[in-house]
């Protein structure tokens, strides 16, 4: 195998492993995404709207404020976060399209 | 009262007018191709155009009256229809920007590399937008029964003539100009009575933060403790804690709404459109937080609107008003026939009651409460007129897209990519027009017996496409081993238990008189109601998906690396000029 050759096979694998961490820090953030995602609407809107209702936002029960207000809210804040972190993480990689 | 006519003619007039202007003067600047015109409108602009393509007569009709009846029950719209999002800019939408393809089915032909895959995709598509054209037309219908003063069903047909001219006049929706139109006359249209009733309650302006405050009648009450208090001495539920029929069916409601957004083939669609993989992601959130800006809202619209119902029939607790003097919004429904008054105890005056017994007020069509809303609170004759353009706006827009989206996979899916593959550009469009009419007609039908409310329509809808398409794409992305087969299996179980499912209980095709189990939720699976079902559907999807790869059935390594390649911005390949 001449020097050429390994140099482009060696290229090729540093490029494969990149790919691969820039997956999976991609799924870590996702991950983290609809874990808050699940908590706020399922879990304080539909869950735990119950003991969440014992406490009070002004006029709102707080439970029937995620289920109404707070979700959505959260929502919001959630894609923006994934957006800003994933332009990090394309900067970092060096991915340009 | 002709007053108010002139305003309505004005309003719904003058918006259409505005629409086929811009669609004209958009076409002038960009005669070539729309899909390059989209390039260059930014993220925010965009975000609007998928706002107003998103929010339909369900949104702006029927949610809120929904919520009003509901109370708590009611979140399950709101968490499900915005929630969708984060799962379109986190899982999907990236990766079909990237590998570039412009209708569903193609994509899921590409990637699992199999025909029969995008036929049966094709299928499911046909029959979940279908499902949420029948909403659409019993929202045009509910509108323009009041707005011309006539019965629900001469309404219906009126508005299936409107959506037919509006939508094979086509092109148009495609052009983002219109649309981000039709988003400003929509949340104007929605927010501006919400503004008012939320000032003449509670004096604050902010109807998010006027549904929290205390009335402005200087008792220092709550308004919610106030609605709680009403709503149960009428021996309803209290309206913040009443819960769907339990805990479990909000639960897989809510989730089936959320995933079934993800998966609606018009939403997607535009996604496919922007400029980059970065703009894919951004797009979403901006459109989430224009879509937000009217579901915020819709939560005070429908207490406020519940408070102010009861009010008007029963100013002060045991005294009813007589009917003879009930007032004039009153009359208006009368005629449609979606709200009615029987005189059970013959004492002339109208009791509204949990209880059936006592009840007087027989019909109250949940879908007439967002357009009855300014005129119950009294408001100017100018802001009604308004609600019912925005009604309309909202409705038009989003049947237009669909019939779009079920046009496009029958005469380019189906007739030119699979069977006649030499089809002439004049002839893909024909057919197109006939399979919109046809659509047209069906869910007008359909929709003179509708399911549900507009909104319980839809919400069936996305439940199909919950159980097919969203697993189907998730796996073709997330997974390299999931092959043809394995995703044909799944989209065929997921649909076919959630349609089983429906059609036991709501009748085939919605007919009630052929259901043969019963709509009743003592036959429900573990209290799940049809509705919520999609979510089951898709987990059968994933499960089918899963055992037949473990049973053998691998992806070829083609599909790897197109995987690969989507998961990676980098330069993407999209092809501008389309087809």
């Amino acid at each position: 195998m001449n020097q050429q050759v390994k140099e482009q096979q060696g290229l090729n694998e540093t490029q494969e492993l990149a790919n691969e961490l820039y997956w999976r820090a991609n799924l870590r953030l996702i991950g983290i995404c609809l874990s808050i995602w699940f908590l706020v609407s399922f879990g304080c809107g539909i869950l735990w709207v119950e003991p969440l209702n014992e406490i009070r936002l002004g006029g709102y029960k707080l439970g029937f404020w995620f289920a109404q207000q707070g979700s959505i809210y959260t929502f919001v804040i959630l894609i923006f976060y994934y957006t800003r972190q994933m332009n990090k993480l394309d900067k970092m990689f060096a991915v340009k399209e | 009262m002709d007053e108010l006519k002139l305003y309505t003619y004005i309003a719904v007039f003058g918006s259409f007018a505005l629409y086929f202007a811009i669609a004209w003067w958009a076409r002038a600047a960009s005669t070539s191709d729309f899909y390059v015109a989209s390039g260059h409108v930014g993220p925010v602009q965009n975000g609007m155009a998928i706002a107003a393509d998103w929010m339909s007569a369900a949104s702006f009709i029927s949610m809120a009256g929904l919520i009003a009846f509901l109370g708590y029950g009611g979140s399950v719209f709101l968490m499900g229809w915005t929630g969708g999002y984060v799962l379109l800019a986190t899982l999907l939408a990236p990766y079909m920007r990237k590998h570039g393809k412009f209708t569903v089915p193609e994509f899921i032909a590409d990637r699992f590399m199999s025909r029969t895959a995008r036929i049966v995709a094709v299928i499911c598509l046909i029959i979940a937008s279908l499902t949420y054209i029948i909403g659409q037309m019993k929202g045009v219908g509910v509108a323009f029964s009041r707005f011309l003063e006539v019965d629900y069903g001469l309404g219906l047909g009126i508005g299936m003539i409107v959506v037919w001219f509006y939508a094979v006049l086509g092109g148009m929706k495609g052009i983002t100009y219109t649309q981000i139109a039709q988003y400003c006359v929509l949340i104007f249209a929605y927010t501006v009575p919400a503004i008012f009733i939320s000032l003449q309650l509670t004096g604050n302006p902010i109807p998010q933060l006027g549904l929290g405050s205390t009335l402005a009648d200087g008792s220092g009450t709550y308004l919610l403790d106030k609605l709680d208090q009403v709503v149960t001495d009428l021996g309803f539920a209290q309206y913040t804690t009443a819960s769907m029929d339990n805990r479990l069916d909000m639960f897989a409601y809510t989730l089936s709404l959320m995933i079934g957004t993800a998966g609606l083939p018009h939403v997607i669609m535009r996604f496919f459109t922007v400029p980059s993989v970065k703009a894919a992601r951004s797009s979403a959130g901006y459109a989430l937080i224009f879509i937000a800006l009217l579901y915020t809202v819709a939560p005070a619209v429908g207490a406020m609107a519940r408070l102010n119902l009861s009010h008007t029939i029963e100013p002060e607790p045991g005294q009813h008003i007589e009917y003879e003097q009930r007032p004039q919004w009153f009359k208006d429904w009368e005629v449609t026939g979606l709200l009615e008054f029987e005189d059970k105890n013959n004492d002339g005056k109208i009791q509204y009651h949990a209880d059936e017994n006592i009840n007087e007020l027989v019909t109250v069509d949940r879908d007439i409460m967002v357009l009855a809303n300014p005129a119950i609170a009294n408001l100017p004759n100018w802001v009604i007129a308004l609600v019912a353009a925005g009604g309309l706006a909202a409705a038009l827009s989003t049947a237009a897209g669909l019939l779009l989206a079920i046009s496009s996979s029958v005469s380019h899916d189906l007739m030119k990519g699979l069977f006649f593959t030499n089809l002439s550009e004049k002839r893909e469009l024909l057919a197109g027009r006939i399979t919109m009419t046809l659509s047209i007609l069906l869910a007008g039908y359909l929709g003179l017996n509708p399911p549900g409310f507009a909104a319980g329509t839809v919400a069936l809808a996305f439940g199909l496409a919950a159980s097919s398409i969203f697993p189907a794409l998730m796996m073709g992305i997330f997974s390299k081993t999931i092959s043809g087969k394995a995703a044909v299996a799944g989209m065929c179980a997921g649909i076919g238990v959630t349609l089983l499912y429906v059609f036991q209980h709501k009748g085939i095709m919605f007919i009630p008189s052929t259901r043969f189990l019963g709509a009743m939720p003592e036959n429900w699976f573990f209290g799940i109601s049809p509705n919520a079902f999609g979510a089951v559907g898709a987990i059968v999807n994933f499960t089918v998906a899963i055992i037949v790869t473990a049973l053998g059935s691998k992806a070829p390594e083609k599909a790897k690396l197109m995987v690969d390649n989507m998961r990676l911005p980098g330069r993407s390949k999209q092809q501008v000029s389309g087809h």
